[in-house]
């Protein structure tokens, strides 16, 4: 049944990630017009230049030669080479994974640990005043998209009190953490609301279930009530909800790292937009779409670990 | 022949009747109501041209010749955020009616048809899933160039399936009621039944959902020309005065650049507490 059900998930894994590669790849040929003069727009190539584009990105084969010569380079670790810097796609993009992947973890850090424990009060506070501030105030930050954070945070906290800095990475793990602390937050403020609002919910759901009744007749403190019997049965739509939320900050860094200036995939993305550097722009996006299509399908998968019921539940239908 | 349910604009007023009065909801239907008027009439309202440059008024202070100061080339603020309210609006208006089409148009099918042609579209949709509506943006910017017209046509494209999976699931649970079958010993015809029976049962659920994604386009496209990827430079547009107001926040001049932001905000609140009370009203909520 579960080797039945791991199969299943992960053919389907594979079927998104070969349409939406193929997606991305076949992109290329919306364009009307000769793709060697799409690929070298703006710039005035050489017929050496010319034929190399041509020979890298195999344009003399048909459409689905060239597509597989892609998927197959990719395998390798060979994503092509860049148009702007003369390197490797794999290299440019590698040079920044590091600091992205740091604002990203920081700030679903953050995302996760206030959402939780806001939504944890809520729910214990439920239809009284801490709980409709917390729902309020939630919702008013889901209101405020990176770039509006962006701003304000830069403006309030590195301008005016002056402290953070406004601008770059750092150097060392703790100057990195320091420089990439505004950030996070502005990337963080909008998706707090999810998770808190989930966890309310599912909080709340579980308080009125009659084992929790059972443990709290029998005598346990409120507190161990709500840790073992409560938060714990409580934590699969939180996982499930916290795997969706990496869609949207995986794209959030292209806005939050133009904002402060930091050399991180989101930022080379939009200036591989402008650059017209296409290669970057195509390994960028397949790469953001594989991290959160995997990313939800390893949450799918550990769902029924966390949560044995869902298991249970999926084997009885 | 009489409707099964009642129609959406009976079931908000009588709802409306039984609710005390909701001062947040008519709060953002004033305010945007005025931001609306105050787009469509710019050129009658704002005080200024809006490319109007004024070197005696670099980043003047809000007061009685500038009411929300000026930039950095001296152009009024105000007018700006007047001008810039067009694009700011008409773009997701655009989007939110596009996607609801299209999603519309698959999630009934999808429904109504089931089978093979329902597996086909739920893989579509799926796979249009993985790709975030930002995302699909950008990439359309990368084929197609800076502007509003390829990323309007992206995000359609992208907020089409959460619409469609909504209607989908509507539809499939519609097509089971017995209203449904009556039409059909009656002799109606399939796709009569569902574009003239059944679709305006679920239009009320599915619209109240679209409401809901005006807001996160119009931050979306916003954060689209923030990055310089959408409206470009000088037109006055929200996301593009903060791309453009960027540089001066460093210097301590916050306004020229705060301003549109906040009132994306604004908007983005006035719209989502919009859309939810009418959710709200219609009843049912949105299952899935």
């Amino acid at each position: 049944m579960t080797i039945r059900r791991v199969g299943g998930k992960l053919g389907s894994l594979v079927l998104t990630l070969v349409l939406a590669s193929a997606l991305v790849f076949f992109s290329r040929f919306l364009v009307p017009g000769d793709p060697v003069n799409f690929l070298l727009r703006g710039r005035k190539p050489s017929p050496e230049a010319k034929a190399a584009v041509v020979e890298q990105f195999g344009l003399d084969l048909p459409p689905w030669e060239q597509y597989f010569r892609w998927i197959g380079g990719m395998f390798h670790g060979d994503f092509g080479r860049s148009l702007q810097f003369r390197d490797a796609v794999t290299t440019v993009i590698g040079d920044r994974l590091p600091v992205t992947a740091g604002l990203v973890i920081m700030s679903a850090v953050i995302i996760v640990v206030v959402g939780v424990i806001a939504g944890t009060i809520a729910a214990l506070y439920r239809g009284r005043f801490a709980d409709r501030a917390i729902l309020t105030v939630l919702t008013a930050f889901g209101a405020i998209p990176p770039f509006v954070g962006s701003i304000v945070l830069i403006a309030v906290f590195a301008v005016q009190l002056r402290w953070f800095p406004a601008f770059g990475s750092g150097d060392g793990f703790l100057d990195t953490i320091y420089h990439l602390t505004l950030p996070s937050i502005a990337m963080a403020i909008a998706f707090m609301v999810l998770i808190g609002k989930v966890t309310r919910m599912s909080m709340v759901e579980q308080l009125s279930r009659e084992h929790v009744h059972v443990a709290t007749s029998r005598g346990l403190g409120r507190l161990t009530v709500i840790r073992r019997h409560v938060f714990r049965n409580a934590l699969g739509p939180i996982f499930t909800v916290g795997g969706m939320l990496i869609a949207g900050l995986l794209v959030a860094t292209s806005i939050v790292e133009s904002a402060f200036g930091i050399a991180g995939v989101g930022s080379l993305l939009v200036q591989s937009v402008n650059r017209l550097d296409f290669p970057v722009v195509q390994a960028i996006v397949l790469l953001v779409v594989t991290s959160f299509v995997v990313t939800n399908a390893i949450v799918d998968l550990l769902e029924p670990i966390i949560d044995p019921r869902a298991a249970a539940g999926e084997a009885g239908r | 022949m009489s409707r099964p349910t009642p129609t959406l604009a009976i079931k908000v007023l009588r709802s409306s009747r039984r609710r005390r009065v909701n001062a947040s909801w008519m709060i953002s239907i004033i305010v945007l109501a005025a931001i609306t008027l105050a787009a469509i009439f710019a050129p009658l309202v704002a005080p200024y041209d809006p490319d109007h440059i004024d070197f005696t008024a670099i980043y003047a202070n809000p007061g009685w010749a500038h009411w929300l100061g000026a930039d950095a080339l001296g152009r009024d603020t105000l007018s700006r955020m007047i001008y810039g309210a067009r694009t700011a609006l008409l773009a997701p208006l655009v989007v939110v009616i596009a996607s609801t089409f299209l999603g519309v148009v698959l999630g009934l099918v999808a429904g109504w048809r089931g089978g093979w042609l329902d597996a086909v579209i739920g893989r579509l949709l799926d796979v249009l899933l993985a790709f975030p509506a930002l995302l699909i943006a950008i990439m359309a910017v990368a084929l197609f160039g800076k502007g509003l017209v390829a990323p309007v046509i992206a995000m359609s494209i992208a907020y089409a399936p959460f619409v469609a999976r909504l209607t989908r699931s509507l539809v499939a649970s519609e097509r089971a009621r017995p209203y449904v079958a009556a039409y059909r010993v009656q002799g109606f015809a399939g796709g009569w039944i569902a574009l003239r029976r059944v679709l305006p049962n679920v239009a009320p659920t599915v619209g109240a959902q679209s409401t809901l994604n005006f807001g996160y386009v119009l931050a979306e496209l916003a954060g689209l020309s923030f990055l310089g990827l959408g409206v470009q430079a000088p037109t006055a547009d929200w996301g593009a005065m903060i791309n453009e107001s960027q540089a001066g926040i460093v210097g301590g001049y916050f306004l020229p650049a705060i301003i549109p932001a906040v009132a994306v905000v604004i908007v983005v609140v006035a719209v989502n507490v919009i859309g939810e009370e009418v959710s709200d009203r219609i009843g049912g909520g949105t299952p899935t």
